[in-house]
């Protein structure tokens, strides 16, 4: 006669001189895994982030498809179905797909930045006085306020403001034969792009030199045995570890020049040509109540987003590298 | 035994979460005494006038009121953002008790939110202006004091121009500002572009034309932007022709609304086109800046009808009582009190609501200008959406900013085109919205 081997919450080994499974011991084997841990302690864990993340990102989400098939305003209690006539009218309006020439400049100062960052982050990863001040200096930016930083910006590009003298100061001639930072239609874009890129270079900067820093030191001196320069070890070493980093970068710009709507809204509230894609769908959100259509805009913003996410990784696939 | 702990846990979770969710519902209990109910207890009043919170006088008001009836209690929730935040969070009904009536809401919608007070024929009998926040006979709002347009402008810089009376054509209006761009060093005009909403302001004046149905007349019109066919055409004919010529600020993109009352108070900046509560306002700026109040004068705007000019007057915002108040009573007793016994209305330097209420010294000016004043006429029954409609059909924001920014842009050269060509896009945008609302 077998006694029950091993702990009860096995609960597989039985013997068959035992009653049939008790209603105990049925729900202690559907209970517990194999450790004798509770199987739905994983799930007590996420359940709150799981809360979170359902009330807050998917639920509204499915409420904006839903939104996106009505012509709701905002304020009426109830919500008439139209299909896809927002979809209709969204397409056969141009105008509503020109302000993505707008992104153009922010995805060009994202290449900007990048550069800026990766030339940083390569310089103060190896050792340099004041290593620990730069890197302050340079992640500043990142931490402060949009609103707060559009104020700044608005004052430094008035008329006479801070760049007008600074350019004054450095010999390019009086404030009056610059041209209008924000007021000429042809560098309203340019300025506020060099706005955004100052603004993000800190995020960039500390991605790459979280790679760069994260690459054995061993490496380095083995390069240094074989006789490489500071270029082939940027080349060889540094680049090939951070393309991961690089990659994940990419599909930030440009997802992030797509739906670009902070520093525009607060400096010039779209005007003078700077009206972005996501100023526009607030726009028709708030302005001309049409909720309904600026959540089908909203749409099509995600599904743009993830397209352009998909062709990038599947042109540049993510391959592993290995270093050592 | 474990097992029974983290059944408890999970327990006193779904307790608790279902408490918290009842209490946030809010004490919707007592609404049946309705508006003729026992004047007691607290109200919450929502307001846009963050100012007068700041500076004490909505306390002011809250003491004098709790004096007049006894056992209340009056609090203040000031908005910021008053049109976005209250349209998001009018269907949960959480608007406190009294409101000043977002005007996003569509006439239409006004039963689904707002208490009805009464008819229009009755209210009217005591105050003015009722019919404009209004269906279908019932009144859903009680204005809190009354508008006109005009110019605020500084007399001291028109003067040092040799400009001793108003304009009275377009015309006249632009060499006037060219006289004051020679002859001073003022800016004769400030757009105030960049804040948006001061554009909205050149779309305050329909009576202009001496025609009490102008507002409604324009949503059947086919052409408004030509010519002198509605008062669209002559104010945003001049506000084209001012920047065109060269009248406006430099940058219009770095204006601000805050800086620009310090300079036509100190006569940086001659001539404004703003609502008469703005007077008030530019008055107390030139106070602050210690120079005298009575510098800042208003003139209407340069059009006449046989020979006079007529302005119109309309109201600013409505107070509204909250469909999910508990306490309607006190609500109604609050915005009788604030509409006709404070001093809202004439520290603002507004027209007050009262049918009785005389004209305000700040209009000093108009009445010896010999300015007559007059009332638009509410929409049609069964037209009350029309011009919302069209607005958002045509995307033309005749109460907003944004298109009024384009045409800015496309008279300082910003932006391709010329007044014929915009005007012109404008009528035909206009006449399709109006053929696809049938």
């Amino acid at each position: 006669m077998s006694e029950i081997t091993g702990d009860a919450a096995t609960g597989v080994q039985f013997d068959k001189v035992l009653s049939p499974t008790s209603a105990r011991l049925r729900r202690r084997r559907w209970l517990r895994g194999p450790n004798g841990e509770l199987r739905v302690t994983p799930l007590l864990f996420m359940a709150v982030p799981l809360v979170l993340l359902i009330t807050l990102t998917y639920y509204p989400v499915a409420n904006l498809f839903w939104y996106s098939f009505t012509d709701w305003d905002g304020i009426a209690l109830g919500k008439n179905f139209i299909g896809l006539k927002n979809y209709v009218s969204l397409f056969t309006n141009p105008q509503y797909f020109q302000v993505f020439t707008v992104s153009l400049y922010y995805f060009v100062a994202s290449f900007v930045q990048m550069a800026l960052a990766l030339y940083f982050a390569t310089i103060l990863s190896f050792s340099t006085r004041f290593r620990n001040l730069f890197k302050g200096i340079i992640f500043f930016p990142y931490l402060l306020n949009g609103v707060a930083i559009g104020l700044m910006f608005l004052f430094f590009f008035r008329p006479g403001g801070t760049l007008d003298a600074t350019l004054a100061g450095l010999g390019f001639g009086p404030a009056s034969s610059h041209p209008l930072w924000l007021g000429n239609p042809s560098w309203v874009n340019i300025s506020m792009a060099g706005a955004s890129v100052w603004r993000y270079t800190g995020l960039n900067f500390v991605l790459f030199l979280g790679a760069i820093q994260s690459i054995p030191d061993e490496i380095y001196e083995a390069a240094d045995l074989d006789g490489a320069n500071s270029w082939h070890k940027f080349r060889f070493i540094i680049v090939p570890g951070i393309k991961r980093i690089i990659s994940l970068l990419f599909i930030l710009a440009i997802a992030g020049s797509l739906s670009v709507f902070e520093l525009p809204y607060i400096m010039t509230g779209g005007a003078n040509g700077s009206s972005t894609f996501v100023i526009t769908t607030v726009q028709q959100a708030f302005v001309f109540q049409r909720v309904g259509f600026a959540s089908g805009m909203a749409v099509i913003l995600l599904i743009v987003v993830l397209l352009v996410t998909f062709v990038q990784r599947r042109l540049v696939p993510d391959d592993d590298v290995a270093l050592s | 035994m474990k097992m029974r702990r983290v059944i408890a846990g999970l327990g006193v979770f779904v307790v608790a979460a279902g408490l918290t969710a009842c209490s946030s519902g809010g004490g919707s209990g007592s609404s049946g005494s309705g508006l003729n109910g026992k004047v007691t207890g607290s109200i919450k009043v929502l307001t846009q006038r963050t100012d007068l919170i700041t500076d004490g006088t909505m306390k002011r008001y809250a003491s004098e009121f709790e004096k007049a009836y006894p056992g209340t209690t009056v609090s203040f929730e000031g908005i910021t953002t008053y049109e976005q935040d209250v349209t998001t969070r009018l269907s949960s009904g959480n608007v406190g008790d009294v409101l000043a009536l977002p005007t996003t809401v569509a006439p239409n919608q006004f039963s689904s939110f707002f208490e009805p007070l009464g008819s229009v024929s009755d209210l009217s009998k005591t105050y003015r202006f009722m019919t404009a926040k209004a269906y279908d006979g019932t009144a859903y709002g009680v204005p809190t004091f009354g508008n006109t347009m005009g110019f605020v402008y500084n007399k001291t810089v028109w003067n040092d121009a040799g400009i001793t009376t108003p304009p009275t054509t377009p015309d006249e209006f632009i060499s006037d500002l060219k006289q004051i761009k020679a002859k001073t060093s003022a800016v004769p005009y400030d757009t105030n572009y960049k804040d948006q909403w001061p554009l909205s302001q050149w779309n305050g004046d329909p009576s202009m034309t001496g025609d009490k149905n102008e507002n409604n007349a324009i949503n059947t019109m086919k052409a408004p932007w030509t010519g002198t066919n509605s008062y669209l055409a002559i104010s945003d004919g001049l506000l084209f022709d001012i920047v065109h010529d060269g009248l406006s600020e430099t940058d219009p993109t770095t204006t601000a609304w805050e800086g620009s009352k310090a300079l036509i108070a100190t006569g940086k900046v001659a001539t404004m086109y703003l609502g008469s509560w703005a007077i008030q306002q530019m008055r107390d700026a030139a106070t602050t800046a210690g120079k005298d109040p009575n510098e800042i004068g208003y003139m209407p705007f340069p059009y006449q009808v046989n020979g006079k000019f007529v302005a119109t007057v309309a109201p600013d915002y409505f107070s509204a009582i909250n469909k999910k108040s508990s306490n309607k009573a006190t609500a109604m007793a609050w915005i009788k009190w604030f509409t006709l016994n404070s001093d809202y209305a004439t520290k603002s330097g507004a027209i007050g609501s009262s049918v009785n209420s005389k004209n305000p010294s700040t209009l000093a000016d108009f009445t010896a200008d010999g300015v007559q004043y007059l009332e638009q006429d509410p929409a049609p029954k069964g037209q009350e959406n029309l011009q919302a409609t069209l607005i958002k059909t045509s995307q033309i924001d005749l109460t907003g900013g944004i298109y009024r920014q384009k045409l800015v842009d496309v008279a300082r050269g910003a932006a391709s085109g010329t007044k014929t060509s915009f005007f012109d896009n404008l009528n035909k945008e206009w006449a399709a919205a109006e053929q696809s609302a049938g």
